[in-house]
């Protein structure tokens, strides 16, 4: 598995989410932190498209072998996309966790949530 | 091949077409084609894969098989909240006497009076030992009583016209408890510890209120401690109307020396399985009663055993009450796990009052002492008691300084263990207490099976101390080592294909 | 000290100053005085194993058990010879006393067993994946019904025949309360579930069709037909079935059932006066993480070897918590393994031997009673391994008399099936001879002519 990395130029959720803000739309993903913490994910299961999620809110769930974590929206939106290669390699999540293991892709309906949302530098300062 | 691959042979794999083991009763009746008894397109046509295997051989698999299995009998095995206790194989023999075992459970109650007496007896003594006065024996197992005792509440708000939505429980509770909550169709909440390990009497305050339908508790709890306000708590859930819920799986720690209806509870559900000695089974089969107190017997399962006086002064009927019209319903097939009833109730009988008060008294002594001394030494220093206070017939130690000092974790730790031939305590649970063991030695151990478990405890971490690694890749001796659980979940492979 | 405890007043002793208490008594301090008891419960003293075996066997002298009197009681448990190997297996102490396999490295004979189980059960019903059990049939039921309202994304409605046992029937009502369900029932004509009944019932509403084949008066029903509506609406197809009949007729997963359950007493297991036995559960491959209970699956250690784990562990209560697929933990491990071995002691050829022998000699029951004066068939549908009769007397009248003949002749169908009070359910199996067949006959012959009702 990779070394730690938190990449500047996303924006973190305290809840070890990332979003990727491209103008209207938005990519979400959970932390190098989250995944290292769930352990190998074994099973992912996506949202359907169409769905709305609300920031701070759960949209889905990872599991690995002995867990469940939910996964929080830090922004809210309409899912327009979801990354259908998880389901037969849910151990992108684990290997790539701002690439290949993108959970969802979200048109956003309040932009501006994207102020509460902290950079790399503040989300690794709270990781302690 | 190896004889570790022949080892793990499975039934299907000994199998040889022509091989069989059964011989069948000759028909003694006409043999015409089943197609002209059913019709074609409702028959079957290759028959299942079943192994072709004598009897021989069966055995011999089996055996084996068996003797890839740690088990009680053969060693300590201190789990916390299961009880494993020593099963009585006398509690075997009287289970397989054919008046039990060949009964039928259709058979007409003035032909069973036997079976009949017997769970009437049973019940009474649950409900003598609960302190609570009726008594349903048929949910299956811990979870079916719970399910039972949520059914139970929801039909008691009902027939008072209410109708609500919570159910409270602690954070340190079984997992069983909030699958049931669901099940029955609440929502659950759950209720904080406090620093002395019981209710936090603040945040249940807070979260009492009359949407709240009942408070599931155990007590002991599963840190192994006896929550001295639980007479508030009753008060305080009463007062808003809601019931009171007993998880029997610590009945252990205070049968014959306190009642969870005295202490408030309304429901209770035993564990047949922890508590009266019924053996594991690798899984069960096991038993859940229910006792619950006046105002929820009117919503008991049907049919519930009772007992009327025999005319003409000649001695007892027992019969099968399907006359209740506030109850419930069924929760299952017939009259519930029979079997299971007569080894408990042979354990009881065995035991007596005294027994059983000495059983719960000797339980506690044991727990107390193990924990007294895992509290000295590496184990004192490296896995501290979560609350330090005596507890009851389990306590909760952290792994979290062990991890952190040597870079071992819970979890190998209790692999390690596995080599030492002890089966490892509860790990990982409750939540509350990071890298938890929970451990309950039960009575029916020595103080020498005691000693040589605190003993591989520290030689353990002796060892952790100078090669932590060796726990990390433990265990070596058993059947297997670690196995590979993210292939079997991500890739699940859960029969054989032929 | 009690029989199984060993602390002596020197282990005491020194136990107690381990701890740093004078007495037992300051450890149970913490439990309040006023909930502490004075005195043990009142309750019979401890007795010596030898009375205790007394007290036993007297309880079960005053039951007539299927060694006393010829039976042929069915209704979902039945009187089949258990070999002796099941016993001589399930004692030993290796699969009697663990715990339920939470460590795989020391489980391996537990899981294998139950992995063995799950490959048997999926190829008795013909779906692909099985549980290692759960309590028993009738609940089962329940089981399935949540596992629908989750697997429909919801849907709260459940179409339920007649046919299913009313053990089952009645469980269900009973959980539904906690689901906030509805079901409604599709009545039965001439013994089998009435096609048009229920395809009409059956709407988008609907989460899950249940029927039972053969159902509880016997009858074998047409699923592959029935269970059109279920897929029509995209409400699941879920059949009860006897196992004892899946080696002759055509299993669920060939008829379109998403998921095959029931009673497995029949395999293995004892009556006991009704447990424990266990229910199996099987379903397709889209189900699988929705599936309640224990599933064992196949891996490999580190160094590679073959072994068997708890697969799937994140549906369960122990990690799932309130979102789990069930609340069940303790099982019938033990029940299933009796099985396993009852099944590999039938074997491929003897299993569907016995399911022919069943229903050969359930058609010459049905010849011979049906020839009765005073019986009748209830209903013209095939069968399997029980029939449904109508006496031309009460038939509680007809049980006492077959009684003093040494007979249980049957279960009545009058308490659950009103519209049959004056049914008899008779149940064959593989110990009920020949001759035995011929004894009921005369039997029934002779209550019914002794107690008919004249005009």
């Amino acid at each position: 598995m990779a070394d730690a990395s938190y990449p500047e130029q996303l924006l973190y959720h305290p809840d070890h989410d990332w979003a990727e803000i491209d103008g209207a739309l938005a990519t979400f993903g959970i932390t190098w932190y989250a995944q290292d913490s769930l352990g190998e994910v074994v099973f992912y299961e996506p949202p359907e498209l169409g769905t709305t999620v609300s920031k701070d809110s759960s949209y889905s769930e990872v599991e690995s072998v002995k867990a469940v974590s939910d996964v929080i929206a830090p922004l809210s939106g309409e899912i327009v996309e979801v990354n259908e290669a998880l389901a037969d390699a849910p151990e992108k999540i684990n290997e790539d966790p701002y690439g290949e293991g993108w959970l969802v892709k979200v048109r956003l309906s309040a932009p501006a949530e994207a102020e509460d949302l902290l950079s790399a530098a503040d989300y690794v300062a709270l990781l302690g | 091949m190896s004889r570790q691959e022949e080892a793990v042979l499975t039934i299907f794999e000994r199998s040889k077409p022509g091989r069989r083991a059964a011989v069948l009763p000759e028909a003694e009746v006409p043999e015409p084609p089943l197609e002209e008894l059913i019709p074609a397109n409702l028959l079957r046509g290759e028959p299942p894969r079943l192994p072709e295997v004598a009897e021989p051989e069966i055995v011999r698999h089996y055996n084996r098989l068996s003797r890839r299995n740690f088990d009680l009998d053969t060693g300590f095995y201190p789990l916390g909240s299961c009880t494993m206790k020593h099963n009585p194989r006398l509690n075997e023999r009287v289970a397989a006497l054919p008046g039990h075992a060949r009964l039928h459970p259709a058979q007409e109650p003035k032909r069973a009076q036997g079976a009949l007496e017997m769970m009437w007896l049973l019940q009474e003594s649950l409900a003598e030992i609960c302190g609570l006065p009726h008594v349903s024996l048929q949910p299956s197992a811990g979870s079916h009583g719970e399910l039972a005792g949520l059914l139970l509440t929801r039909a008691f708000h009902a027939d008072r016209g209410e109708e609500r939505t919570k159910v409270l429980a602690p954070d340190t509770s079984h997992g069983t408890n909030p699958a049931s909550v669901t099940m029955a169709g609440y929502e659950i909440v759950k209720v904080e510890t406090d620093e002395r390990g019981g209710v936090d009497m603040d945040d249940l305050r807070a979260k009492v209120d009359d949407e709240v339908a009942c408070l599931m508790l155990t007590n002991p709890n599963t840190l192994g401690l006896f929550d001295e306000n639980i007479a508030e708590i009753a008060a305080l859930i009463h007062a808003a109307g809601g019931t009171l819920y007993y998880d029997g799986a610590n009945l252990n720690a205070v049968m014959g020396h306190s009642r969870p209806g005295d202490m408030g509870f309304d429901i209770v559900h035993v564990n047949l399985h922890k508590s009266f000695s019924q053996p594991h089974g690798g899984g069960g089969p096991g038993a859940g009663p229910i006792a619950v107190s006046e105002r929820i017997e009117p919503f008991l399962p049907r049919p519930h055993v009772v007992r009327g006086e025999g005319g003409n002064g000649s001695r007892a009927a027992y019969d099968l009450d399907f006359e209740r019209p506030k109850s419930i319903g069924r929760l299952r097939g017939f009259q519930g796990n029979f079997g299971v009833f007569v080894r408990s109730y042979a354990y009881i009988l065995s035991l007596g009052a005294d027994g059983l008060a000495e059983a719960s008294e000797t339980a506690v002594l044991n727990a107390n002492y193990l924990k007294a001394r895992l509290a000295e030494g590496r184990a004192g220093r490296h896995l501290p008691v979560a609350f330090d206070r005596h507890c009851m017939h389990e306590f909760v130690l952290s792994g979290k300084p062990m991890k952190k000092e040597l870079g071992v974790a819970t979890l190998d730790l209790a692999k390690r263990l596995l080599d030492f031939g002890f089966h490892p305590p509860t790990v990982y649970f409750p939540l509350l207490v990071e890298e938890a063991l929970m451990i309950e030695p039960t009575e029916t151990e020595t103080k020498e099976s005691l000693d040589a478990f605190a003993a591989a405890i520290d030689q353990i971490l002796a060892e952790a101390e100078e090669h932590p690694e060796k726990a990390k890749q433990a265990p070596y001796t058993t059947p297997v080592r670690r196995l590979d659980e993210v292939k079997a979940t991500r890739r699940p492979v859960v029969r054989q294909p032929l | 000290m009690t029989r199984y405890t060993s602390a002596t007043p020197e282990d005491r002793a020194e136990m107690l100053a381990a701890i740093g208490v004078e007495s037992t008594a300051e450890l149970f301090a913490q439990i309040p005085a006023p909930l502490r008891l004075e005195e043990p419960p009142a309750l019979p003293g401890g007795m010596s194993e030898a009375g205790v075996y007394e007290r036993l066997a007297e309880l079960a002298a005053r039951n007539v058990d299927c060694e006393r009197q010829v039976c042929f009681l069915g209704a979902g448990m039945y009187d089949h010879y258990v070999p002796a190997i099941v016993d001589a297996i399930t004692q030993r102490s290796e699969f009697l006393t663990p715990y339920t396999p939470y460590q795989p490295e020391i489980s391996q004979g537990g899981l294998q067993a139950m992995f063995e189980f799950q490959t048997m059960m999926s190829e008795l019903t013909g779906l692909p994946v099985s549980n290692a059990g759960l309590y028993e049939g009738p609940s089962s039921v329940a089981s399935a019904a949540y596992l629908a309202i989750g697997a429909t994304k919801g849907r709260r409605r459940f179409v339920v025949s007649r046919g299913l046992h009313p053990h089952s029937r009645e469980t269900l009502a009973t959980y539904c309360e906690g689901f906030d369900a509805a079901i409604e029932e599709v009545g039965l004509d001439d013994g089998a579930t009435d096609p048009g009944a229920l395809a009409t019932a059956v709407d988008g509403e609907t989460a899950a069709v249940f029927l039972q084949s053969p159902n509880f008066l016997g009858a074998i029903e047409d699923v592959e037909a029935l269970g059109a509506a279920a897929r029509e609406h995209g409400a699941l197809l879920v059949v009860a079935v006897d196992p004892m009949t899946l080696g002759v007729l055509k299993p669920p997963g060939e008829c379109g059932a998403d998921i095959a359950l029931g009673e497995g007493q029949p395999l293995g297991n004892r009556l006991d006066f009704g447990g424990p036995s266990f229910g199996f559960f099987c379903g397709s491959e889209a189900l699988i993480r929705r599936m309640p209970g224990r599933i064992a699956g196949e891996t490999d250690d580190v160094d590679g070897r073959r072994g068997f784990v708890l697969a799937l562990q994140t549906r369960e209560q122990h990690i799932r918590r309130e979102k789990a697929t069930h609340n069940i933990c303790t099982a019938q491990a033990l029940n299933a393994l009796a099985a396993t071995i009852h099944l590999a002691w039938l074997g491929r050829e003897g299993f569907r031997e016995l399911g022919e022998l069943l229903v050969r000699r359930t058609a010459y029951a049905r010849e011979r009673l049906a020839a009765v004066e005073g019986v009748e068939l209830l209903h013209g549908a095939p069968v399997a391994r029980e029939l449904a009769l109508r006496l031309a007397a009460p038939v509680d009248r007809v049980l006492d008399r077959c009684a003093e003949r040494g007979i249980a002749a049957g279960y009545p169908l009058g308490r659950e099936y009103p519209e049959h009070e004056d049914g008899l359910l008779v149940a064959i199996t593989e110990r009920r001879t020949k001759a035995q067949i011929d004894a009921l006959a005369d039997a029934l012959g002779a209550a019914v002519a002794a107690e008919a009702v004249t005009v």
